[in-house]
């Protein structure tokens, strides 16, 4: 009997998951890789608009690792930005994720600066520690998602492990608050190597809102190279799944 | 008495909040709260004032949707009798009185550190804060954190069990510290501080970022049109539905229910992902802006919401059926992690862990804001303060909150208001916003300058009351039943370390 209810709720739940989460459209709207066409605006205050002072000028770009994807400038100036959905933004390199005025190429993992070890020994299965140093809980929820039924993340061998011990890379989210800068030391030197860094969020790519807090300490990050960065607010589970699977799968 | 009585939402001259010695201010204070439980602290917080510090007090009575303000100039070299020896409630906002200030208190039960933030001592870091310890052969001690098995924020739990049993625990938190509250002072344009506020708890976007938006268009003597009200309203209760149907997820995976952690998890995923088709992003970040409908919601967006919901409700409805039917979770949940109303009352509790023990404290029915007055709000109730009641509320306010939309998209406003903030913050004035978000009542306070400018941005999430009801519950339980017990609170580490 008990069985027999169990089914009825599977069958009325039908199939959620996402068949191919590299090619899914989402629906509605969504505030993706932006656009920068070549019209001309009031450059002071199109740079001045921005919270995170994420746009720069001579190109006008905007930087990925600093935006909010709040769609302020889009919304002030939609001639001059528009933010696509596209989801796939992650990339290991920083300068990557900076968008030039005209540009309109994808952001991707760049194979030839990929540490040569990544993808012989993650390329089928990569295994995670998550930290959380100062981030709002956001970027937490949407790596949580990433593992739900719908994206289900694990169909790629990518998983989110208790012990750092068990962990091929970490991942952070979140300022890195001077509160966490111990912690984070310690879970990272109790990995085994080889092993990678990945930042999700733009408070973890640049701090964000809080980047001239001084209750911030990112001196954690100087000493080691950033193996991919997935910016967004919090990032979207398609764009941390396609990023991973970018970082691991790619070939020279 | 030596106090003013102001509204939720409204601003008044700081001059106006009257100002009494210590002594007087604190017969006052407790004489307001002590044996009356429909009144409670919302804040209490200091600033300076030159070599003085100055204590403003802010207690809600929920019968008559008043707020009490009072101030109080004291010195720093003054040792100060603590409100908490007779009222529990005040204890965290006492310690972080002393944290910031380096008052100190006679009597106050436990001066532990808060979030070690702008401390007088910076030798004290948060890793070498001496934990309370039991000397015995027979106890052991447990230490989680602050790094968790899961995707999870940071905190410390500091278990002394005897055997399995949990004897004591004591929460330190403090590692999502990042100065929320100053950056506030310091970003000076309106797009910055609404971008901080939605960083306050990511979990609760819309709660915070609606207080930020009330609080900015008080002092600036702005009234929300009807569409911007009505889409704050409508946000606040999705946000409610996706959370707790995250909860309910995740309470089901805390004690190994497969099929309800599955299903709950996937159930959420339509609400945010509806958010998302609404503002363009999944947890609603962008969507509220002091005086702005940015996106208004259209009589499409209702015709879409209409159908999701349609799907949605017969799903989780039949879920929940199985869930609160199955006999091996439900003695997981029942008489576990138990918080009296008595201890309720003490400390402070609000939100959902103060409903749990039949303690009324719900801001949309005690003091009304946005549309919800109109929606004649009754707060959900239960008895037992256990893990059951904690899960049981948030079926029924899943159920409530479903119905609130309903009601709403009947009636979508058509006609958006565009008039935009003209005036600039008044000057010399202090303003409390309160909200019911998903947790409970979120409190921001502000202060300005004589240019007009914020002098001071005093955040308090609900969680700051609620730790320690976290704390009170597991006592006597199974070190196991660890996990469901925190699942069932769902506290927020962000919104409390700021």
């Amino acid at each position: 009997m008990v069985m027999f209810e169990n089914l009825k709720i599977l069958f009325h739940q039908g199939k959620q998951f996402i068949p191919d989460p590299t090619t899914v459209q989402i629906p509605g709207i969504f505030r993706g890789r932006p656009y920068i066409s070549g019209e001309k605006v009031d450059e002071t205050e199109l740079i001045e608009l921005c919270p995170t002072d994420a746009i720069s000028s001579n190109p006008i770009s905007i930087d990925l690792g600093k935006c909010t994807f709040c769609g302020e400038c889009a919304m002030r100036f939609p001639e001059k930005i528009t933010f696509t959905k596209e989801y796939k933004i992650a990339t290991n390199e920083r300068d990557r994720l900076i968008i030039k005025e005209g540009e309109n190429k994808p952001v991707e993992v760049n194979p030839e600066t990929v540490r040569k070890e990544i993808h012989r020994v993650f390329g089928k299965s990569l295994k995670l520690r998550q930290i959380s140093a100062g981030g709002d809980n956001s970027c937490e929820m949407e790596l949580n998602a990433a593992n739900n039924v719908q994206f289900d993340m694990s169909r790629y061998g990518i998983e989110f492990v208790a012990s750092p011990r068990h962990a091929d890379g970490i991942v952070i989210t979140g300022p890195m608050t001077k509160n966490m800068a111990e912690a984070v030391q310690i879970c990272y030197d109790a990995m085994p190597e080889p092993k990678i860094i990945v930042l999700v969020g733009t408070d973890a790519i640049s701090g964000g809102i809080f980047a001239d807090s001084p209750a911030i300490d990112r001196s954690f990050l100087g000493k080691y190279q950033i193996d991919l960065y997935i910016p967004g607010n919090p990032a979207h589970p398609l764009s941390i799944v396609n990023g991973l699977l970018d970082l691991t799968r790619k070939l020279k | 008495m030596n106090y003013i009585s102001i509204k939720n939402n409204q601003t008044i001259l700081l001059s106006d909040i009257p100002e009494s010695n210590y002594e007087y201010f604190y017969e006052m204070i407790t004489n307001l709260v002590v044996g009356r439980i429909e009144r409670h602290c919302v804040n209490y917080f200091g600033y300076k004032v030159g070599n003085n510090v100055k204590l403003i007090c802010c207690i809600a009575d929920d019968l008559t949707h008043e707020i009490f303000l009072s101030t109080c100039l004291v010195n720093k070299a003054h040792e100060l009798e603590s409100f908490s020896s007779q009222l529990l409630c005040f204890e965290k906002f006492e310690r972080e009185i002393h944290e910031n200030f380096g008052i100190n208190y006679i009597d106050h039960p436990w001066l532990k550190p808060v979030r070690y933030a702008n401390r007088d001592d910076q030798s004290q870091t948060i890793n070498n804060y001496p934990f309370f310890s039991i000397n015995s052969e027979e106890l052991h001690e447990v230490g989680v954190g602050p790094i968790h098995a899961g995707i999870i924020e940071p905190g410390h739990f500091r278990f002394i069990c005897n055997g399995e049993q949990i004897l004591h625990l004591e929460i330190q938190l403090g590692y999502q510290h990042k100065g929320v509250e100053q950056l506030f002072l310091k970003k000076k344009k309106l797009l910055q501080r609404a971008t901080l506020a939605e960083g306050i708890a990511g979990d609760t976007v819309v709660g915070h970022s609606v207080t930020f938006a009330h609080v900015w268009e008080s002092l600036c003597d702005f009234e929300a049109s009807r569409d911007i009200e009505f889409a704050r309203t409508l946000a606040l209760e999705l946000e409610r539905i996706a959370v707790h149907v995250g909860d309910l997820s995740a309470a089901c995976t805390d004690v190994a229910y497969q099929l309800g952690s599955a299903v709950f998890g996937r159930l959420r995923t339509p609400i945010i992902n509806f958010l998302q088709e609404w503002c363009g992003n999944r947890l609603a970040k962008g969507l509220v802006r002091p005086g702005q409908n940015q996106f208004p919601f259209s009589p499409v967006l209702a015709e879409r919401l209409k159908h999701i919901l349609d799907i949605f409700e017969p799903e989780f409805k039949e879920m929940a059926e199985k869930l609160f039917t199955l006999s091996s979770a439900l003695s997981r949940f029942e008489r576990t992690g138990i918080v009296s109303n008595d201890d309720a009352v003490k400390i402070g509790a609000v939100g959902m862990a103060a409903r749990m023990t039949n303690l009324d404290r719900d801001i949309r029915s005690s003091h009304p804001f946005s549309l919800y007055s109109e929606l004649n709000h009754e707060p959900i109730l239960k008895r037992h303060g256990d893990v059951y009641s904690r899960i049981q509320i948030r079926r029924k306010e899943v159920e409530q909150s479903l119905k609130y939309i309903r009601k709403l998209i009947a009636n979508v406003p058509t006609i958006y208001s565009e008039n935009k903030i003209s005036k600039e913050p008044q000057s010399n004035s202090f303003c409390l916003s309160l909200v019911e978000g998903w947790r409970g009542e979120i409190c921001h306070c502000a202060l300005t300058d004589r240019k007009g400018d914020l002098m001071i941005y005093k955040i308090k999430d609900p969680s700051f009351h609620n730790w320690l009801a976290l704390a009170l519950a597991v006592r006597n339980n199974e070190i196991s039943d660890f996990p469901i017990c925190n699942k069932s609170f769902n506290l927020s580490y962000s919104g409390h370390d700021l």
